[in-house]
């Protein structure tokens, strides 16, 4: 397929446009890639594009775009249906994967959202308590979907490994900046041993951003959110 | 192996109403379960022990819940009466409008009605720009609004029905004729649909189902 036919609109600092260029690899498809810098201004495109939410990721795919990250790594399953499966096969499995899916980006991610806006010392730690709360039911959800193998999608990345693995760079700044384990042996042993070879998987290696990069960036982003209001 | 499907639902919750449209559409037979929100049952939590919350279906002994996620199941378990299209584009704007109910629609709706004095009116600007997106969404035929029913269809119900009689339980107005005129036709039409109309609760379920969520939020 010609590498024209498939445009990805993303960010690097954004975790959800993460998700469909890990699917795109896994699948190793061609694509354009145009990196939006949102904290200046969106691009003709994007608005063109995502009308309703004005947000990346934006697949533009023979012309049609198709929005929302884990609708578009979906799309992306079905339409290169001769690459290696991102769902899994079983329909129980599938609606397994949805599940915790939506749970990382419905209960766990507005705590991690709290946490990087937080100004307060208070709203700070009662963020992290949340977030590290909300991580433990995933030691269970990795035993239960991986069912002995090393990733949530079994012997290779999944779905949910997209899903959730797409915010370890911000995990990563957070826990620097909080001096904190949010994934440690005590609780999610599983998952923090999972999140290595997450990290290092072939299709997800080039695309994690650099902690230290990211921290600079979260800075440039309070400053200028901080100036806006 | 016997299919052996049950539902723990509440009558008066949309989503509830949702899964049994869907089991309907699909001629699946099943036990429905009522659970009384206020009281729940220990196989309710012990089924959905992270969110405690109907709908939960349970297909030979395994629970699977989040309505949305339960239709996609329901779907690709029985073939008959495909509530999602078969063409991956259409998949995905299916599955964009129906995420687009649930997490924008119903939550600036829930705002609106729930809103303290002060906060209201914003809150129920919002609510009308979720409805004028729909309202576009249903002229660009995003909806199939059909003799089929379709999963944005099926998610849309809060809107057609729950939305129209919550803005007159508490007396704020969302969903009108003059604002919204297509919305409102569609919404008219919904409600007639026959096996729509099977699962909707009489106006008097939906009162007890408000005071009981009242009971829940503490709010009397």
């Amino acid at each position: 397929m010609a590498k024209s036919d498939v445009k990805l609109l993303g960010a690097w600092t954004s975790p959800f446009a993460m998700r469909p260029r890990i699917a795109l690899n896994i699948k190793s498809v061609d694509y354009e890639f145009q990196e939006e810098d949102w904290l200046v201004s969106k691009s003709e495109l994007l608005l063109k594009s995502n009308p309703v939410h004005k947000k990346v990721p934006v697949l533009i795919h023979a012309g049609n775009p198709i929005c929302e990250s884990l609708i578009i790594v979906q799309y992306i399953d079905e339409v290169w249906s001769s690459g290696p499966s991102i769902l899994p096969s079983d329909p129980y499995d599938r609606a397994t994967a949805r599940f915790w899916s939506a749970y990382i980006d419905d209960k766990w991610f507005p705590s991690m959202v709290a946490f990087l806006f937080a100004q307060e010392e208070d709203a700070k730690k009662a963020a992290i308590a949340q977030m590290e709360e909300g991580l433990v039911p995933l030691e269970e959800a990795f035993g239960k979907c991986s069912k002995g193998k090393a990733f949530f999608g079994g012997d290779r990345i999944g779905f949910l490994d997209i899903a959730f693995g797409c915010f370890l760079g911000w995990l990563r700044v957070i826990e620097k900046a909080g001096g904190i384990e949010l994934l440690n042996e005590t609780q999610t042993p599983s998952p923090l041993k999972w999140a290595e070879r997450f990290s290092s998987d072939i299709a997800v290696k080039e695309l994690l951003p650099d902690t230290d990069k990211l921290a600079e960036f979260r800075k440039k982003a309070q400053a200028k959110m901080t100036a806006n209001n | 192996m016997a299919e052996e499907v049950k539902l723990f639902g509440a009558c008066g919750s949309p989503f509830s109403s949702r899964i049994q449209v869907a089991l309907k559409l699909k001629g699946i037979s099943y036990e429905y379960i009522e659970e009384d929100l206020t009281n729940k049952s220990p196989l309710l939590l012990k089924y959905n022990p992270i969110h405690k919350q109907i709908p939960v279906l349970l297909h030979n002994g395994k629970p699977i819940v989040e309505s949305l996620v339960i239709l996609e199941y329901i779907d690709e378990t029985w073939k008959a009466n495909p509530i999602l299209p078969e063409d991956p584009c259409d998949r995905a704007t299916a599955r964009f409008w129906a995420k687009y109910i649930d997490e924008k629609c119903v939550a600036a709706a829930g705002k609106a009605f729930w809103a303290k004095e002060k906060e209201r009116e914003k809150a129920v600007e919002e609510a009308w720009d979720c409805l004028k997106t729909l309202e576009g969404a249903l002229k660009d035929k995003k909806f199939a609004g059909g003799e089929t029913l379709g999963l944005v269809d099926i998610a849309a119900n809060f809107i057609a029905f729950w939305l129209r009689s919550f803005q007159e339980i508490f007396g704020v107005e969302l969903l009108t004729e003059e604002k919204f005129p297509d919305l409102f036709k569609w919404s008219e039409e919904y409600v007639e649909h026959p096996i729509i109309k099977e699962y909707l609760p009489s106006r008097d379920e939906l009162i007890v189902f408000l005071n009981k969520r009242l009971q829940n939020l503490n709010l009397k």
